[in-house]
Order: C-alpha cells, then sequence, then structure tokens
C-alpha cells in the first residue's frame, strides 16, 4: 500500500502545505497511522546556502553533544533550534526534532569534487551508524523534511507544515509491512538534495543494498526506500548521470526492448544495465525523487504499483491516485498514467 | 603377512526366471562382472562399482545390484572406510585414487539454506505472463559510465564497453577435458550448450577438430600443462580460462594416464601417443600474482583483447583475498571451484579432505570483493556441487553472476556417479577413450539430454525468481535477503552473511 504525492511549481512559486496535507489525507486508506511525512524544497530562504540538518534526538543531552561535536569537527553551526511540534493526540513524541543550519569547510574534504556534499554525507552516515539516540533524516539546503509515526494529517499538524512554503513537495502516507513503523522509517527519505518516496516493496533491496554499501553509504533504517535516495546521490552526483539515465538505471529497459533499439541507444543501454545491474531495482515500487530542480517519478518495470500525473499550468504532480492531485487542483485535466518504468520529470525553468 | 580379501562393495543378482541369456549385460560391463555359461550367466560381484550399465541394458529387468552391508565390526572412529583404505595401502605403497566428486559426508550447505517466496505485500511474479530475465553478461564491467554532455538533451557515451560472454540462462558446463572424457561427450556437451546459447568449458585437453563448429560457445582452457595451446586455439575460443586449481585437487596438478592418450588425444593435445600427460602444480611461470598479471596480459594481447580472460581457482580458506588480487590481475572473471567438484582423477585424500565449500567460498569472495568496492568490474563463476536449480539460485544470491556445472551435466548423459573415471572403464562412454565405450554414447541423443536438463533448470530458476518477486537476474545476485539459514550456526552465518529462518 501506501499513498505518494508530490507537485513541482516550474517557475518556483511558494506553495503551503495545507492543500498537499489534503490530498494526502484523502489517501488515508493507503496508510496506517504509522508514518507519514513531508518534504518542502525552498522552505528556508533566510539559510538557503547552508545545510539544513535536521535529527531527530532520544534525549538533548548525550548523543546531541556528540552530533555538535562531530558538525563542529567538519565545519560550523550558524543557527539551530528545535523545529516547533505541538503535540498531538495520535503521536506520542518519542523524539525531539532539532535543526542545524551547518556550513562545512570544505578544505577537510579536499580529494572530492563535491566536498561540501561529501562532508555532509560522511556525517549523516557517521551519525545515524554510531551515534545512539540520533538520527539525521535531512541534511539538504534549502530543504526541510518533517516525518513522524502517525496519520497524515496528525503529522501535518504536528509540524504545522501549512506554515512553510516551497515550491517543491512530496509527501507520503505510510502502511509499512516489513517493518515496524518508527519515526525514522516514515518517508520522504533524504540524503543532501535527494528525497524520497515510495510505494512497494524493493525485492532487490539486499542486492542494492550490498552495492551501494561498497560505495561508503550505510543502510541503518531497516527499510528498503533508502537505498534509493543514495543510489540517486551516486548516479547523478557521483556519477554524472542526468536524473533520466539514473531512473534507466534503476528501472531499465528489458531485453528485448533493448534489442529492438537504434545502435546508438541500443549501446548507451546496454552499458548502464552491464554497468548498473547492482542498482536496478525490481519488485513492486512507485517512486517520486525530488531534487532542488525536478520531480522524477516512476514505477517497476510491470507496474505493479500504481502511478499518476497531473500537469496543470507550471505545475506537475505525481501520485498513487488520482483524487489525490484533484484535492490540490480541482481544475486539472492533464492526467495520464506513465508507461511502465519510464521517468517522468517535471523541471524548474527558472 | 596376508591381509586377505575385502568383502565385495556390491551385490549383483540375476534373476534366472527373468534373463533370457541374451548377453547383453556381458557386452555392457567393461568392468567384467558377468561370463556367460551355457544355461547361467555368472557374476564375478566384486568387480562391480555400481555404474548401472547392466541394468540399464537389460531386457528383462533380470539384474539386482544391492550394496552390501558392512560385515565389519562397528566402530565410530575406525570405520569401514578407513580401515579398507588402510587394506590397500598396506598393499599397494600408493596414493589412492578417486574420480567423482567428494565423497566424505560433510553437510551440504546448499540444503540449509531456503530460498524466500512473497506473498501479500509484494506480489509474486508469473513467468507465463511476464518477462523473465536470464540473460548474464560475464566479464569486466566499467566501474561507472562517463558521458559528455553537448546540451541538455544530448549526452553522448564515452565509456567502451570490453567483451563479455553473453549467457542467455545463468547456467554453463564447466572444464572437462578430451582425454578425462570422451570426443563423443564433448560433442554432446557442445552442442547443447550452442543450441541454447551458453557456454562450455575445453578442459586442460586441447579443441578437437571436430568441435569447431561449436568455437563460438567454447571458453579455451590454458592449464600448466598447456596441452594444445597455440594461438590457434586461443583464438577459436569465446573466452580463455587459465586454471589454477581446481575443487577436487587444489594445490595438486593433473594426471592423464598413458593408456587414454590414443592417436588423436596426442594430436589434440600435442603430446605423444601413450605419454603420460602431466599438468604440474603449480603453472611454471606463475609464482605470484604479478606473474599471473603477465600471463593475463599476454593472453588478452594474443587474442588483440577481444576475448574475456578467466582465472580459475579452488576453493581453499584464503579465496576471498586470492580472488581479490585475480580481480586485480586483469582477469575478466573468477572461477571458484568448490570441494565437491567433480573430477577424472584424484588422490582420494585429496578429493575429500582438502579445500572449503563453493557456498562459502562464494559468500566470502563477494563480500571482499564488495568491501574493497571492486566486486562489480569482475565477475564470479561459481562451481563444485550444483545439483539442482535451486542449488543455483542459491549460488547467484550467496554472490555468484553464473555457475559451471559438470558432474551434473555427465549424470544427464547417463553418468551413474560410480567414480571410477580415473580407470577409464566407464561403461556409459564418457570417461573413456576404448572406442567400443565411446561409441555407445550417441552425441546427438545425449546432447538434446543436456540440452533439456539446463533448459528445465532455467525454467525453475525463473519461476524461483518470480516467486521472489524478481524478474531480472541482476536483482538475484548478491541478494542474500532472498536465503535464509536453516540449522546453521551463527559463524556459518556470519560467513554466508544470511540470517536464520524467521528473522
Ligand atoms: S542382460 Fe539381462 S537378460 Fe540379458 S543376459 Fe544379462 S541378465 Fe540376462
Ligand atoms: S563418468 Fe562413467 S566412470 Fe565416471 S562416474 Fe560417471 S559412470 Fe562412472
Amino acid at each position: 500500500m501506501c499513498g505518494i504525492i508530490g507537485v513541482i511549481d516550474k517557475q518556483r512559486e511558494l506553495m503551503d502545505g495545507s492543500s498537499i496535507r489534503d490530498a494526502l489525507s484523502i489517501m488515508d486508506e493507503r496508510g496506517s497511522g504509522e508514518g507519514a511525512g513531508y518534504a518542502a524544497y525552498g522552505v528556508y530562504p533566510d539559510y538557503a546556502d547552508l545545510y539544513a540538518i535536521h535529527v531527530f534526538y532520544d534525549n538533548l543531552v548525550e548523543p546531541k553533544t556528540q552530533v555538535e561535536d562531530l558538525l563542529e569537527t567538519w565545519g560550523m553551526i550558524e543557527h539551530d533550534e528545535e523545529i516547533p511540534t505541538w503535540e498531538q493526540a495520535g503521536i506520542p513524541k518519542i523524539h525531539t526534532p532539532w535543526r542545524y543550519f551547518f556550513r562545512p569547510k570544505t578544505r577537510l574534504m579536499q580529494r572530492s569534487r563535491t566536498p561540501d556534499d561529501e562532508i555532509v554525507k560522511h556525517i549523516v552516515m557517521e551519525v545515524n551508524k554510531s551515534i545512539k539516540g540520533a538520527l539525521i533524516f535531512s541534511s539538504g539546503k534549502n530543504i526541510g523534511v518533517f516525518k513522524a509515526s502517525g496519520w497524515p494529517e496528525e503529522v501535518a499538524d504536528f509540524y504545522r507544515v501549512e506554515k512553510y512554503e516551497g515550491y517543491l513537495w512530496l509527501a507520503h502516507n505510510r502502511y509499512p509491512t516489513n517493518t515496524p513503523g518508527w519515526w525514522g522509517g516514515a518517508h520522504p527519505f533524504n540524503l543532501l538534495n535527494w528525497s524520497v518516496v515510495h510505494n512497494g516493496e524493493i525485492t532487490s533491496y539486499g542486492t542494492n543494498r550490498r552495492y551501494i554499501e561498497s560505495f561508503g553509504y550505510d543502510c541503518t533504517m531497516y527499510t528498503d526506500t533508502e537505498v534509493v535516495a543514495y543510489l540517486m546521490d551516486l548516479l547523478v552526483r557521483r556519477h554524472g548521470l542526468t536524473q533520466e539515465l539514473a531512473v534507466r538505471a534503476l528501472a531499465p529497459p528489458f531485453w528485448d526492448e533493448i534489442e529492438r533499439m537504434p545502435e546508438d541507444i541500443q549501446r548507451l543501454n546496454t552499458a548502464l544495465r552491464l554497468t548498473y545491474g547492482s542498482a536496478m531495482m525490481n519488485g513492486p515500487f512507485a517512486i517520486a525523487v525530488a531534487s532542488p530542480d525536478s520531480i522524477v517519478g516512476f514505477s517497476d518495470r510491470i507496474k505493479l504499483r500504481p502511478l499518476v500525473i497531473g500537469e496543470h499550468d507550471n505545475k506537475v504532480f505525481i501520485s498513487s491516485e488520482e483524487a489525490a492531485i484533484r484535492t490540490v487542483d480541482s481544475a486539472i485535466k492533464n492526467i495520464y498514467m506513465p508507461k511502465a518504468g519510464h521517468p517522468i520529470v517535471g523541471r524548474t525553468v527558472a | 603377512m596376508i591381509i586377505g580379501s575385502r568383502p565385495t562393495k556390491f551385490q549383483v543378482v540375476v534373476d534366472k526366471n527373468q534373463c533370457m541369456l541374451c548377453g547383453r549385460c556381458v557386452d555392457n560391463c567393461s568392468y567384467g562382472v558377468f561370463r556367460m555359461e551355457p544355461e547361467e550367466i555368472i557374476t564375478n560381484t566384486r568387480n562391480c562399482v555400481a555404474c548401472h550399465r547392466c541394468i540399464s541394458q537389460c531386457p528383462r529387468d533380470a539384474i539386482t545390484i544391492k550394496e552390501r552391508p558392512c560385515d565389519y565390526r562397528s566402530h565410530p572412529v575406525w570405520t569401514a572406510q578407513v580401515k579398507e583404505n588402510i587394506f590397500k595401502q598396506a598393499e599397494s605403497g600408493k596414493i589412492l585414487l578417486g574420480g567423482m566428486g567428494n565423497a566424505a559426508q560433510y553437510p551440504i550447505l546448499f540444503d540449509h539454506l531456503v530460498l524466500d517466496a512473497c506473498q501479500v505485500t509484494n506480489p509474486s511474479i508469473d513467468p507465463l505472463r511476464e518477462p523473465m530475465e536470464l540473460r548474464t553478461y560475464i566479464g569486466k564491467k566499467p566501474r561507472q559510465l562517463e558521458f559528455i554532455q553537448k546540451s541538455d538533451t544530448d549526452i553522448s557515451l564515452v565509456t567502451e564497453l570490453v567483451p563479455n560472454l553473453k549467457l542467455e540462462t545463468p547456467i554453463m558446463i564447466g572444464h572437462m577435458s578430451y582425454g578425462a572424457i570422451s570426443l563423443n561427450a564433448h560433442k554432446a556437451m557442445a552442442k547443447a550448450v550452442s543450441d541454447i546459447g551458453t557456454f562450455m568449458g575445453t578442459g586442460e585437453g586441447g579443441l578437437h577438430e571436430a568441435l569447431y563448429p561449436y568455437q563460438d560457445h567454447m571458453i579455451v582452457q590454458v592449464a600448466s600443462g598447456r596441452f594444445g595451446v597455440d594461438v590457434n586455439y586461443l583464438e577459436r575460443g569465446a573466452a580463455i580460462e587459465i586454471k589454477i586449481g581446481q575443487g577436487a585437487k587444489p594445490g595438486i596438478g593433473g594426471h592423464l594416464p598413458g593408456e587414454k592418450v590414443c592417436a588423436d588425444v596426442s594430436c589434440t593435445r600435442m603430446i605423444p601417443e601413450g605419454s603420460d600427460a602431466i599438468s604440474p602444480a603449480p603453472h611454471h611461470d606463475i609464482y605470484s600474482i604479478e606473474d599471473l598479471k603477465q600471463l593475463v596480459i599476454s593472453l588478452k594481447e594474443a587474442t588483440e583483447w577481444k576475448k574475456p580472460v578467466f582465472v580459475k581457482i579452488a576453493a581453499v580458506h584464503n579465496v576471498a583475498a586470492i580472488a581479490a588480487g585475480i580481480a586485480r590481475s586483469g582477469a575478466d572473471a573468477v572461477v571458484i571451484d568448490g570441494f565437491r567438484g567433480g573430477t577424472g582423477a584424484a588422490p582420494s585424500v585429496f578429493r575429500d579432505h582438502v579445500g572449503i565449500p563453493i557456498e562459502a567460498a562464494v559468500a566470502a569472495v563477494d563480500t571482499k570483493l564488495r568491501r574493497q568496492g571492486i566486486r562489480n568490474e569482475v565477475s564470479i563463476i561459481a562451481s563444485g556441487g550444483i545439483r539442482q536449480s535451486a542449488d543455483v539460485a542459491k549460488a547467484i544470491c550467496l554472490g555468484a553472476d553464473a555457475v559451471y556445472i559438470g558432474t551434473a551435466a555427465l549424470v544427464a548423459m547417463g553418468c551413474r556417479v560410480c567414480g571410477t573415471c580415473y580407470r577409464g572403464l566407464c561403461t556409459w562412454g564418457i570417461a573413456t577413450q576404448r572406442p567400443d565405450l565411446v561409441a555407445r554414447l550417441d552425441p546427438e541423443e545425449a546432447s538434446h539430454n543436456v540440452k533439456n536438463l539446463i533448459e528445465a533448470w532455467t525454467l525453475e530458476l525463473a519461476e524461483l525468481m518470480g516467486a521472489a518477486g524478481i524478474n531480472s537476474i541482476e536483482s538475484l545476485r548478491g541478494n542474500r535477503d532472498r536465503l535464509r539459514g536453516y540449522m546453521l550456526d551463527q559463524s556459518m552465518l556470519d560467513v554466508l552473511d544470511v540470517k536464520p529462518i524467521g528473522a
């Protein structure tokens, strides 16, 4: 199960979180009250060039000191605060969400092409792997993830998402089957500028996890979705693939389709499958991946999970259900279902 | 002091009421069990190796072969086997030989691993209706692709892929040499792999002319004896395999007795007729990984970098580190042969006591290569003890790209795993060069059986993948999450990196 909804405004016009909240609530049937979350791009304009690092703390003493020590080792905390929350009946406040606005010292990671990203990635992996009682669940620039265990509207009210304004939103309503519902397991999953929501299961998780771990990513969330964020980071940021090609690698065409392609495209697709075979994802899924200038939706190769695309004016919607899109935009006409495995990209123009 | 005779292993009985004295058993048994007397068939039970050829040919089902229970005083330590081996060696003063695979009673890890299947949350896939991709490419893959971006939409690939073998099923037939097995057996398997779109190994005995039509599906082997190796041979193969070691006999070379070196074998191997063909234990030009690298590169040079080069080693305890070295030597694939791998002839002490199981070896190699970040750049082929499609699936989950089968292909042609291949008397015409015996194996028919076997396993593999909700083999490879250990201790679970059942 699970319900997803994502929207991007190509002109970067800001939208507050209220309509996304309603759209997600429409899909309550697809959840079980054990996890929901929102990711919003463009929400911290005052700190736009700093990394917004969101952390769940089990307590504000030991883990917090350790995280702050680590941050101070690798850069500077320019501002930090507790993420404001409003207690809801259905959400026992298990963790305290905190946010840091962080500037890495790039000279500390000299050998990378993207030293600042590399530092933040390192911190995320380090904290999530080794600091007990702390979990970094969001680490991009000008991006915030807001998630917890609860129903969509409870989680929205807990963070008052309607107070945030972003030009790109992703939201997720969870029906966990493989792993217990816990705050860290709620979607969106985020690493750096990548945020991912996912409906389904990744049966190739064992392969994908072992692949991504050999590139220095540690999977700590007990759930299959986190590999998607890491794979996008590896393929796009580190290996320089376009997002379309990265999706091609994750949900490639079948061999017999590849064989029917013109020669150069065939060559490209063969190279992608051979090189990134262990990154390819199997199983039933519909996934939306956000980055600061785009949102990409795609389903598994035989489309075992629903995925609906809507386009209207400057907005592109990606959702599990048409009704959710219509909740946000009742005037929308152009609604369709993409072909299995085909990436649908909404990109900002400005 | 006379040790005296040992009890016979098998008892062969001919039912007189059934027998019609046709004499087929006499003709078919190359071990000399049967003798025709005017009124009855007399058996010399002592000679029987339980190859079952007589049973298969008897038109009246008159023959029964039973294993004779041991009549030694039972003893938990000094078992019948141990005692008999001592008797034999006390008599002969020689190394004991054995054919086929490990005959000692080690637990089979494959049988302690169970595969997973989907239920509600995750639909299984029906291979009859949905595409199932078992195509596998064996060879080096780039670590990452390089592109040139000309504009937003125009992006072109710069990376050139090196040659890979394209397999339509991840099942290949491993190396069994012409010499160890007959030409008819070779032809049968070669035709089968060509029909299916997979590959087989030549073994170290060179490539007989009769196999030239199938050369695009042959992997030519270069062993320490260098039999039959010249540039023509290398060029004919689809890939080249350097054999360092073999699962049945890690650390020792090969020996084909002179009796098996008939005119044809001598010509294919490029050695004099009737001479023993000895592969030394080491390659005398390889004493380090650097030396191996030179051979890999020389072979690539000789074939203009058009052929993948594999390196085969026996599974030994340090296999992961060795495989990592091989991966860095420029080899395109590492073949790991587990201690249950078959053989024409090996000292039984090696066959039964040296090496480690393929399951653990593949798991350890895959893990090591991943830790070093190079797993993706080299293929892993697992062999030695693959008995059924489930073993194939499990080997792939543990980290293999593909498997080699050996004994299973021979069994498909009639082999009864009697384990006496080293005597050259194989009644099935497989492990022999005696023309009358070789003629018993019809290459067409045998090829059909081998083809059927691989195709049946491939169908089963597709079903197993579908049940696990997976529609391409890439997603099964190294997917230890699809396996659970059943009654394995923690240390074994750790090596295999699989969770126990229920977890
Ligand atoms: S093959 Fe059977 S029927 Fe013929 S002689 Fe032997 S035992 Fe008798
Ligand atoms: S190949 Fe022949 S001799 Fe060897 S085990 Fe099989 S049946 Fe026996």
